[in-house]
C-alpha cells in the first residue's frame, strides 16, 4: 500500500525531463521582459515553435516572486529572472538552472533615492524602505560599500513593492531603494535625489531568461525555439523604423506607460538586441566576478539556505570558468544556443 | 441494527474520529515531501519534519546570528502587541458605538447610517490612504486592524442592544431609573458576553489586517517574517509559522471562551 500511494504521489509531483513536445514558460513585467508578449502576440513564439515541431506557451505571471517559484516546483520550464534571483530561488532549491538568454543589464533601471539629501553618504542613520533581500537590497549594499558603510550603518524596513510610491509619500520615510518605473516616480517627487543607481555597477544586475537544465538537454529544440523567436523580437524592436515603433508602442501600453515613458525605461536598460552583445558579456571573465559578489551577499543573508556553509556552496558556471563547488553546479551560463543564433544556425 | 442517523459515537471513538483526518493530512505530507526529496534533496517545498525541527531550533531557540535576538519570539511579541491593541481599541469603540446606537433612537438616527456605509469600505483597499495618514510605523497597523474590526464589532452589540427585551426597559423606567442608569446598570452588564462573543469573531479577520499590514511594511511580525523567507522560498519557517498562528489563535479564542463564562455566569446558563 504505501509502494502504491508512494508511487501516485511521485507521479503527480515529479515533472519528468523526457523528450516532450509541449513546454510553458513564464513572464514578469519588466522592461526587459515583456517583449515575450510582443512575441505570443505576434505569433514569432508559434512561428518558430512550428518550425520545430514543438508547443510553447507563454504565460504572463502578476507577481515576479511568484512566477519564480512556480518556475521552481517545476510548473514551467523556462522563467524571465535576475541572476541574483536564478541563484537564490531555483539554484538554491536544488533545481538545475541554465541562463538560456542574457537578455539585458539594468543600467539605472535600480536605484537609491534620498529626500531632501544629495548624496549617497548621507544615507548612514537612515531608514531605508525597500523590498528586503531583493536586487534593490544587494544594490543598496553595494552603494554603502561605495561609499565605505556597511548595512549596520542603516536600518532597513521591509516594504511591499506594491506600495512603494504610496508609503515614499509619507514624511517619516526619507530613504528607498527600488527599480523602475516605481525609481522614476520616486525620484521625480519634490526634494528627491537619485544619489545611487545600477548605471554604477554595470553588468552586475542580468536579466535573464531560465531555463531547467534538465529539460532543456532533453529538449534542445526548446532552446532553439526560444532563442530564435528571442532575437527575431530583438530584431523587431532594434531601429527607429516604423516597425519598431510600432512594436514598443504595444509594449509600452502592456507596462502601463506611453511610448516616451517605455523609452526612458529602455534608456536605463542595456538591452542586448544581437547574440554578440548577449556573448560578449556571457563569455566575459566579469560574469563570474559578478556571480561571486552576488553569492556572497547572498550568503551573507542566509539566502543561500542554513545548510550552506560558505557562499561557494552551490557551483555557477560561467564559459570563463566555475564559481564555487564544481561538484554542486546548479547555475548555468550558457552561450551555445545564443552562439548558434549568432552563427545563423537556428 | 439501528439506523445510521441513530448512531452516536462513544467519547472514545469520538476522539479517535476527531483525530483521524489530522493524522490522514500529516501521513500525506509525510508521503509527498518524502518523495520529493528522494528526488531532489535541495527541494524546499515539502521539507522534512527533521528540516522544519531545524528551523524552529534555528529561529526559536537560537540568537540569530545577525542581530543576536530570538527572532520567533520576537515576531509573535510585536504580533501580539499589534493585534492586541488593535482589537482592544476596536472593542471599545464598537462597544460604545453599538450601545448608544442600539439604544438611543436620536444618536442611531445620525450615526447609523453613516456607520452601515463605512462598515461596507474594504480596510484593505484604504490601506495606502491609512500609510499617509497614520505614517508607516506601528500607529497604521493597529489602525488598521482597529478600521477594519470595529464596525463588525458596533454593528453586532448595536443589533444586541435593540434585542434586549423592552420589558426591561418598561420596567427599569417604572422603577424610576433614568436614561444613564438604564444604560450602565440594564443594558451595559447584558451587552458584555455579547461584546466577548463579537471580538471572538472578529478575531479571524484580525489576524487578517495584521499579517497584511506586516507584509506591507515592517521590520518583525509573524506576517513580515512569512512574507520575507517567501522570497526564497523557506517552507521549513514558513509552515510552522502558519502553525504557531493558528495554536496562537486558537488558544485567544479558548482564553475569551473561559473569561467569558467565568466573568458571566448567568449569561451561559440555560445551555447558551
Amino acid at each position: 500500500m504505501k509502494r502504491i500511494s508512494l508511487f501516485l504521489l511521485l507521479l503527480l509531483l515529479s515533472t519528468t525531463a523526457s523528450a516532450r513536445d509541449s513546454f510553458k514558460i513564464c513572464w514578469s513585467i519588466y522592461v526587459g521582459w515583456v517583449p515575450w508578449a510582443y512575441g505570443a502576440d505576434q505569433g514569432i513564439v508559434d512561428k518558430w515553435a512550428d518550425k520545430y515541431d514543438i508547443d510553447i506557451e507563454v504565460v504572463q505571471i502578476n507577481d515576479y516572486i511568484e512566477s519564480i517559484n512556480q518556475y521552481s516546483m517545476g510548473e514551467f520550464d523556462a522563467c524571465t529572472m535576475t541572476n541574483m534571483d536564478a541563484l537564490t530561488i531555483p539554484a538554491a532549491g536544488g533545481v538545475d538552472s541554465t541562463a538560456l538568454i542574457v537578455g539585458d543589464f539594468s543600467n539605472g533601471n535600480d536605484g537609491i533615492v534620498l529626500k531632501g539629501k544629495d548624496s549617497l553618504a548621507d544615507i548612514k542613520g537612515q531608514t531605508v524602505n525597500l523590498v528586503e533581500l531583493s536586487v534593490s537590497h544587494y544594490l543598496l549594499a553595494r552603494g554603502l560599500e561605495s561609499v565605505g558603510l556597511t548595512e549596520r550603518d542603516v536600518e532597513v524596513v521591509n516594504t511591499s513593492d506594491a506600495d512603494m510610491v504610496a508609503v515614499y509619500a509619507t514624511p517619516g520615510v526619507t530613504a528607498v531603494a527600488t527599480w523602475n518605473p516605481l525609481l522614476s516616480e520616486v525620484a521625480s517627487m519634490p526634494d528627491s535625489h537619485r544619489v545611487f543607481d545600477s548605471s554604477q555597477i554595470p553588468g552586475e544586475v542580468i536579466d535573464l531568461l531560465i531555463i531547467n537544465t534538465e529539460t532543456l538537454a532533453a529538449n534542445p529544440a526548446l532552446g532553439k525555439a526560444l532563442t530564435g523567436a528571442w532575437y527575431e523580437i530583438m530584431a523587431h524592436m532594434n531601429g527607429g523604423d516604423e516597425r519598431a515603433t510600432a512594436a514598443k508602442t504595444f509594449l509600452a501600453e502592456l507596462s502601463g506607460t506611453d511610448l516616451a515613458g517605455f523609452e526612458s525605461q529602455l534608456a536605463s536598460t542595456e538591452m542586448f538586441y544581437t547574440p554578440a552583445e548577449a556573448l560578449a558579456l556571457t563569455n566575459s571573465e566579469q560574469v563570474k566576478e559578478t556571480m561571486q559578489t552576488v553569492a556572497e551577499f547572498s550568503h551573507k543573508h542566509g539566502l543561500l539556505g542554513e545548510g550552506a556553509p560558505d557562499a561557494t556552496f552551490i557551483g555557477v558556471e560561467t564559459p570563463a570558468s566555475v564559481y564555487g563547488d564544481s561538484n554542486n553546479i546548479k547555475l548555468r551560463f550558457d552561450p551555445t544556443y545564443m552562439q548558434m543564433a549568432l552563427d545563423g544556425e537556428l | 441494527m439501528k439506523r445510521l442517523i441513530n448512531q452516536t459515537p462513544t467519547p472514545m471513538l469520538r476522539v479517535l474520529l476527531g483525530l483521524l483526518p489530522f493524522v490522514l493530512l500529516v501521513l500525506l505530507y509525510m508521503f509527498a515531501s518524502e518523495a520529493r526529496l528522494a528526488e531532489n534533496p535541495s527541494d524546499k517545498l515539502l521539507p522534512s519534519f527533521t528540516q522544519i525541527g531545524d528551523a524552529i531550533q534555528r529561529m526559536a531557540l537560537e540568537p540569530s546570528k545577525r542581530s543576536g535576538d530570538y527572532l520567533f519570539w520576537e515576531d509573535t511579541l510585536s504580533s501580539l502587541t499589534r493585534l492586541g491593541m488593535g482589537v482592544l481599541i476596536a472593542s471599545a469603540i464598537g462597544l460604545a458605538l453599538g450601545l448608544f446606537t442600539g439604544a438611543l433612537p436620536l444618536v442611531s438616527a445620525s450615526a447609523s447610517p453613516l456607520l452601515t456605509v463605512v462598515s461596507l469600505i474594504p480596510p484593505l483597499a484604504i490601506l495606502p490612504v491609512l500609510f499617509i495618514v497614520f505614517g508607516l510605523g506601528e500607529l497604521s497597523k493597529v489602525a488598521l486592524i482597529a478600521i477594519g474590526i470595529t464596525p463588525f464589532i458596533a454593528r453586532d452589540i448595536q443589533r444586541r442592544t435593540q434585542e434586549i427585551p423592552s420589558e426591561q426597559l418598561v420596567k427599569a423606567q417604572t422603577l424610576g431609573a433614568n436614561t444613564s442608569q438604564i444604560v450602565c446598570r440594564v443594558l451595559l452588564p447584558q451587552l458584555m458576553p455579547r461584546l466577548v462573543d463579537a471580538v471572538r469573531l472578529s478575531l479571524g479577520a484580525g489576524w487578517l489586517f495584521l499579517i497584511a499590514a506586516e507584509a506591507i511594511a515592517a521590520t518583525e511580525g509573524l506576517g513580515y517574517r512569512i512574507f520575507l523567507v517567501r522570497r526564497y522560498m523557506a517552507m521549513d519557517v514558513i509552515l510552522p509559522y502558519v502553525a504557531w498562528i493558528t495554536l496562537l489563535a486558537f488558544v485567544i479564542d479558548a482564553l475569551l471562551a473561559t473569561l467569558s463564562r467565568r466573568l458571566f455566569p448567568w449569561h451561559h446558563q440555560g445551555g447558551q
